[in-house]
């Protein structure tokens, strides 16, 4: 098991830890989306309802990923997950708050009718959206950037750290990349006049997230070092073409491929970050001697196939019943279903 | 106050909010989940309308509940990096999987339940609430058994080489006798919280004579559910104290204000203490019950804090081993007192269903809201109890709290977010309890069936 070859478990927990984030990014994703274009593609409150109804069945459960994330990294690799968490530690409030208030919002929003009320809520779901699609964007492009991390695996920079360019295009390339993703999203499960504003909000993104995208997938390819993991190509370039080719899509009515574009780049991009760190899980950039990896992060063999047997039994239970909500929540939300005093 | 003690304020104030909410949503997914039961066998519409009015009120909880949650996982790592370096590889275990396991079923079928009134089979839709129900209590299993590992670690080694604690028997975590008696204790006792609720609820519009279908009904099953947790309670808290008495027993001594070893020791109703001298002032007790209780045996011995004191110092070098023993024993004590007025109210409740008399009974139902309050404290009194009594440890006999912190992260780091937190949660708190309370006073008519939640 100590052999350095790629069937290992630390090696497949880096790999499940990389498919959760993959998944939450995918899925939180257009949940996120769907949050911040909130005040800019509504008329009236039943527009708002309808965008708002439109997750609202599955977004607690796509925040899950998150929680599941956190809970494999501390459980697979708890010096990953002790430096990470108290190194970024502002920008994790900053994080917490927005998805307090926006969970929040959703639950809440429509139990009381007064007008003031609900613009509250729908400001906290903006924000609560806005905020976190941005700095998950910060977050990982700095562990793939290097931060600074000393000889006893202990984060030794300040919180001004987390702000250099890369970073901060990382930020702008995951908001944008996550609003178009929503903005498709919506194409699919509104209609008439709400969802032509959805795909023409999408159109009028997709251009800047793919300057973004090619932005930020041509800087990591020249920051990575001579020594870093496995990164075929076909990866990043893939999740280029995909997202360019959304604007096509979208004029061409393809809504449906579209949000697999969409989804694909958010895919392969999270995926070509996770690959180029392999097998660093955290690398210090006060040398290499410092990097956090999949070895000196670990847990024990143990508590590596315990985990391994528990995710191999109920990820497939899981998957499976996610699924299946989306096929039962697949119909389109029409503005007369959402209309207070509707017949049940 | 330094770094230390603002991390630990920060969990109180986090983890105590997250914990007014949590016992309560356990138990109302159950209620619920009972309620639309006897609706889908029997077709009767008061069920129904049972079912909406309180699943409204369960579900504005449990949003509090889940996104508060969401703090509690991250901030083992934002302000206890130490303790996250020495536990990770046996404590992150129960939260990863507690995640996969309990999470994804509770929010998945929430979802489910909330919005598939019309799209799902009656059968299949009852079926999602009872899921969401079954998920709240693995979630409870989970995160208590990680938590009883740290009251009483085992199944696990030292690594001389890391320093860490790693895992080498998980089935030894899942049957730790401090998580055979916390689990059923936590449980019932949030049954206990939500029956107390909805009685208390019950009682107000009772009181009104409004909707008295619904609440009469709604009472009936709390009182019901209520009694015969709040007596598991009792019975599982009594298991636990006399673990307690053999694992922690500073954490017993303390309690019981109790200084020196005695053979026969006595239960102190009363006592004013002078922890600088290691005595009480005042103390008025029932002879020979604390032994009674805590052993089985009339002259049982029961370890002073002293004696202790003393014994801890040899095993594990210089420092205070005793916790706040003010603390301790009133928390103790304000526990089982609310636990006990719980038993005797539902009871008099019950007999009232039986005579018949529950509709008229103005006085159970004038003092029924303010039986709220009783479990809420209760709650929050023992968990108070359980993790004070550690204290100075944050994982017994291995590792203790000042040690734990994050090294990286300066006093004014946690001073902002505790400050920021707890500005959140209060600002949530009040919009919540509101909200809870106006939807709870307009009562069922205002819960008419919508057909989309949000």
């Amino acid at each position: 098991m100590e052999g350095h070859g790629y069937l290992n478990l630390p090696t497949l927990w880096f790999a499940l830890i990389g498919v959760l984030w993959i998944g939450y990014f995918f899925l939180e994703g257009f949940d996120f989306g769907v949050g911040v274009l909130l005040p800019f593609l509504s008329r009236d409150d039943l527009d708002r309802r309808v965008i708002v109804n439109a997750i609202g069945p599955v977004w607690d459960g796509n925040e899950v990923w998150l929680l599941v994330a956190g809970g494999a990294t501390f459980a697979a690799f708890p010096e990953w997950y002790a430096t990470l968490f108290s190194g970024f530690y502002l920008a994790l409030f900053l994080i917490l708050a927005a998805l307090i208030f926006r969970g929040v919002a959703f639950e809440l929003r429509g139990k009381d009718p007064r007008p003031s009320w609900r613009a509250w809520w729908d400001r906290a779901i903006f924000w609560g959206s806005a905020l976190p699609a941005l700095l998950w964007g910060v977050a990982l492009s700095n562990v793939l950037r290097g931060v600074p991390i000393d000889a006893n695996g202990e984060w030794a920079g300040s919180f001004f750290d987390l702000l250099n360019p890369y970073a901060l295009l990382g930020g702008v390339t995951s908001l944008l990349l996550f609003t178009l993703h929503g903005g498709v999203f919506l194409t699919l499960r509104t209609e008439g006049e709400l969802r032509d504003r959805a795909r023409r909000a999408a159109r009028w993104l997709a251009i800047p997230a793919t300057t973004a995208v090619l932005g930020f997938l041509t800087w990591t390819f020249f920051n990575a070092r001579e020594n870093d993991g496995v990164v075929p190509g076909v990866v990043p370039i893939t999740a280029l073409l995909a997202v360019a080719a959304v604007e096509w899509l979208l004029r061409e009515r393809l809504d449906g491929w579209a949000f697999v574009a969409t989804g694909l780049s958010i895919v392969l991009i999270t995926a070509t970050i996770f690959l180029n760190l392999y097998p660093r899980v955290m690398p210090s950039s006060l040398g290499a001697e410092n990097d956090l990896t999949i070895w000196n992060a670990s847990s024990s063999h143990y508590t590596l196939k315990v985990m391994t047997v528990v995710a191999l039994v109920f990820t497939p239970v899981v998957l499976a019943y996610q699924a299946w909500t989306y096929w039962v929540f697949r119909k389109r939300v029409r503005r007369e279903d959402v209309a207070e005093g509707a017949p049940a | 106050m330094d770094a230390l003690d603002l991390s630990r304020w920060q969990f109180v104030v986090t983890i105590g909010f997250h914990f007014l909410f949590v016992p309560l949503s356990i138990g109302l997914a159950f209620l619920v989940a009972v309620m639309q039961t006897a609706w889908y066998r029997t077709g009767n519409e008061t069920y129904l309308r049972m079912t909406r009015f309180w699943g409204r009120l369960f579900l504005v909880n449990f949003a509090l509940g889940v996104v508060t949650g969401i703090v509690q996982e991250f901030q083992f790592g934002m302000n206890w990096s130490s303790y996250s370096r020495f536990v990770g590889d046996v404590f992150g275990a129960p939260l990863a999987i507690e995640g996969l396991l309990a999470f994804f079923l509770e929010s998945t079928f929430l979802g489910l339940w909330i919005f598939g009134w019309k799209r799902l089979s009656p059968r299949l839709h009852l079926a999602t609430i009872w899921l969401v129900a079954f998920g709240t209590m693995i979630s409870a299993l989970f995160i208590l058994a990680a938590n009883s590992w740290m009251q009483h670690p085992v199944g696990f080694r030292l690594n001389p080489a890391t320093g860490r604690a790693e895992m080498h028997d998980f089935f030894a975590m899942l049957t730790n006798p401090a998580l055979l008696a916390q689990y059923p204790h936590t449980v019932l006792a949030a049954l206990a919280t939500a029956g107390m609720f909805v009685i208390g609820v019950s009682g107000y519009h009772l009181l009104r004579r409004r909707d008295e279908d619904v609440f009469v009904r709604s009472s009936a099953i709390a009182l019901v559910v209520t009694l015969i947790a709040a007596l598991g309670v009792a019975f599982s808290g009594h298991a636990q104290a006399q673990l307690m008495t053999k694992e922690q027993p500073m954490k017993m001594a303390a309690a019981e204000a109790l200084w020196d070893t005695e053979q026969g020791a006595g239960f102190s109703l009363f006592a004013v203490g002078d922890v600088e001298h290691g005595r009480n002032h005042i103390n008025i007790q029932l002879p020979h019950m604390l032994s009674v209780l805590a052993t089985n045996t009339w002259n049982g011995t029961v370890h002073g804090i002293n004696d202790l004191q003393a014994r801890f110092e040899r095993e594990y070098g210089p420092g205070s081993y005793v916790p706040v023993v003010g603390v301790m024993y009133w928390s103790f004590r304000l526990m089982v007192g609310a636990g006990l007025l719980m038993i005797a109210f539902a009871a008099a409740g019950l007999w009232l269903v039986r005579r018949r008399r529950l509709a008229d009974a103005r006085w159970f139902h004038r003092l029924a809201p303010w039986g709220i309050v009783l479990p809420i404290a209760a709650n929050l009194l023992g968990w108070t109890f359980a993790e004070m009594g550690r204290q100075p440890w944050v994982v017994y006999g291995l590792l203790k709290t000042d040690a734990a912190g994050s090294p990286s992260v300066g006093a004014g780091f946690v001073l902002v977010t505790l400050v920021g937190f707890t500005l959140v949660y209060g600002t949530l708190a009040v919009i919540d309890v509101a909200l809870l309370a106006r939807m709870a006073k307009a009562g069922p008519a205002a819960a008419s069936p919508s057909p989309e939640a949000y």
